[in-house]
């Protein structure tokens, strides 16, 4: 998992003006332009204009958090799994999104800032992440839902990542999708199983997560185009390779499909094939609930910043012992070699 | 590498060390970077670095070294340190022209 379109500095309010610039820096600018527009990657000790390095480090670190923070959800659920074949199924995703946000967290301190930066950023409610882990995880069904739709949109967005022009980045993307078809697959696995062999009682637990996930899975591209002011600048630097809604497209006409043969309906009653377009119409997206779950005001914003922080203040004296462990055993050794 | 030095500005005192990771995918093959996390110290970086970077068996042998101790050729040099072996198609073996009979060579 789990990135979003995050281009949501517009709303955010954030640095939009262009500072004025030298004509040195412009004559560097005019340079980098001419690198991404060869197709050339850009590494972190390249120069690259102050704009870029701001709307990277924003990108990345948010995609960072959300993979710590997506880990929350799932969690819950390691301990009630129903076999122990799933068991090990999710404690294997849930580590893999650990070490998803761990490549992240990574490639964006590559950018100049600590990696204790960015989490007092989080912990502080400064940095975003993913508003699709605001919402509750109610029954056993949400996990195979989370993995086929939450995951497979993250897919979607994930993999135009891997070419992108921040080189760091790109490296960590393409290392974190080859991981991820498993968590789509193990999902849409464990669906198919209550689908097919399950009770009528099962059957409608998968339908009822599908309900829930459906929407809130398809805001996971962010708001419209029209409506995404920093697209186009993310495009011409090769941040961004396809938009918002030609991405929702794509996702949504691969899963009407898998919800066929899953034997689940998706609930938009507007949902359906348009021949001319060659594409899923579908209905009105309630953009205003993708705002106030971003701003902070969905079901469950409170209870996963409140869990990452209690883990950081709790963890504060392993991170202390570890180097003053660390400090000792360095001093130990230099007392052998001057002996 | 046994011994890291006092943080650095760039490092907060209270945060751990990076160290960069190489990872042997197979005997045979070489160490190559894969990306670095934070440890603090050498034998902690080592374990994590099995949990983070080889949860599929992608390894059989890992370095680590702490960032901080890389010394990298300037990036603003690149056109001067690399460019001049840009006509130097020489040194290539497909600079040669030899008849059919023998161009296995």
């Amino acid at each position: 998992m789990y990135t979003q379109a995050m281009d949501t500095m517009g709303k955010e309010g954030g640095d939009g003006k262009k500072p004025v610039r030298s004509a040195e820096d412009l004559l560097l600018e005019q340079r980098f332009d001419a690198r991404i527009d060869d197709g050339d990657f850009i590494e972190a000790k390249d120069w690259m204009p102050e704009h870029y390095r701001k709307t990277l480090l924003r990108q990345i670190s948010q995609h960072a958090h959300s993979e710590i923070v997506g880990m929350l959800p799932e969690g819950n659920w390691i301990s009630r799994a129903p076999t122990l074949k799933r068991k090990a199924i999710l404690l294997a995703k849930v580590q893999d999104e650990a070490g998803h946000g761990l490549y992240l967290y990574s490639a964006a301190e590559t950018l100049g800032t600590s990696r204790d930066q960015m989490l007092h950023a989080l912990h502080t409610g400064k940095a975003k992440y993913s508003s699709i882990f605001n919402y509750p995880t109610l029954s056993w069904a949400d996990m195979g839902t989370i993995g086929w739709l939450v995951d497979g949109a993250a897919i979607m967005n994930q993999v135009p990542i891997c070419r992108c022009s921040y080189a760091p980045y790109a490296r960590a993307m393409i290392r974190i999708c080859r991981e991820e078809s498993f968590h789509q697959r193990q999902g849409y696995e464990a669906l198919l199983t209550m689908m097919s062999k399950g009770t009528e009682a099962q059957k409608a637990m998968v339908q009822d997560a599908v309900n829930r996930w459906w929407w809130p899975s398809i805001m996971m591209f962010g708001p419209p185009d029209d409506q995404s002011p920093n697209s186009a600048q993310s495009m011409r630097w090769g941040i961004k390779r396809i938009s918002n809604d030609e991405l929702r497209q794509k996702f949504i006409d691969a899963t009407v499909e898998q919800a066929k043969i899953l034997g689940v309906s998706l609930p938009d009653p507007d949902l359906k094939w348009n021949e001319a377009r060659q594409a899923h119409d579908h209905g009105a997206i309630d953009w205003s609930e993708f705002w106030r779950v971003i701003g902070g005001d969905g079901p469950c914003n409170r209870e996963r910043l409140g869990a990452r922080v209690k883990a950081w203040d709790d963890g504060a004296w392993v991170r202390e012992a570890a180097l003053a462990h660390a400090a000792k055993e360095a001093a130990k050794t230099r007392q052998d070699i001057a002996a | 590498m046994d011994n890291p030095k006092e943080p650095t500005a760039a490092t907060p005192a209270a945060e751990w060390p990076l160290w960069e990771i190489f990872v042997r995918s197979r005997a045979g093959l070489d160490h190559k970077h894969c990306g670095s996390l934070h440890a603090a110290d050498p034998k902690m970086a080592i374990q994590l670095a099995r949990d983070v970077y080889t949860r599929r068996q992608e390894g059989s042998s890992i370095w680590v070294v702490r960032s901080d101790q890389i010394v990298a050729s300037d990036p603003g040099d690149k056109g001067m340190y690399f460019d001049p072996m840009e006509d130097k198609v020489y040194r290539h073996p497909t600079f040669y022209q030899l008849p059919d009979a023998v161009d296995h060579m």
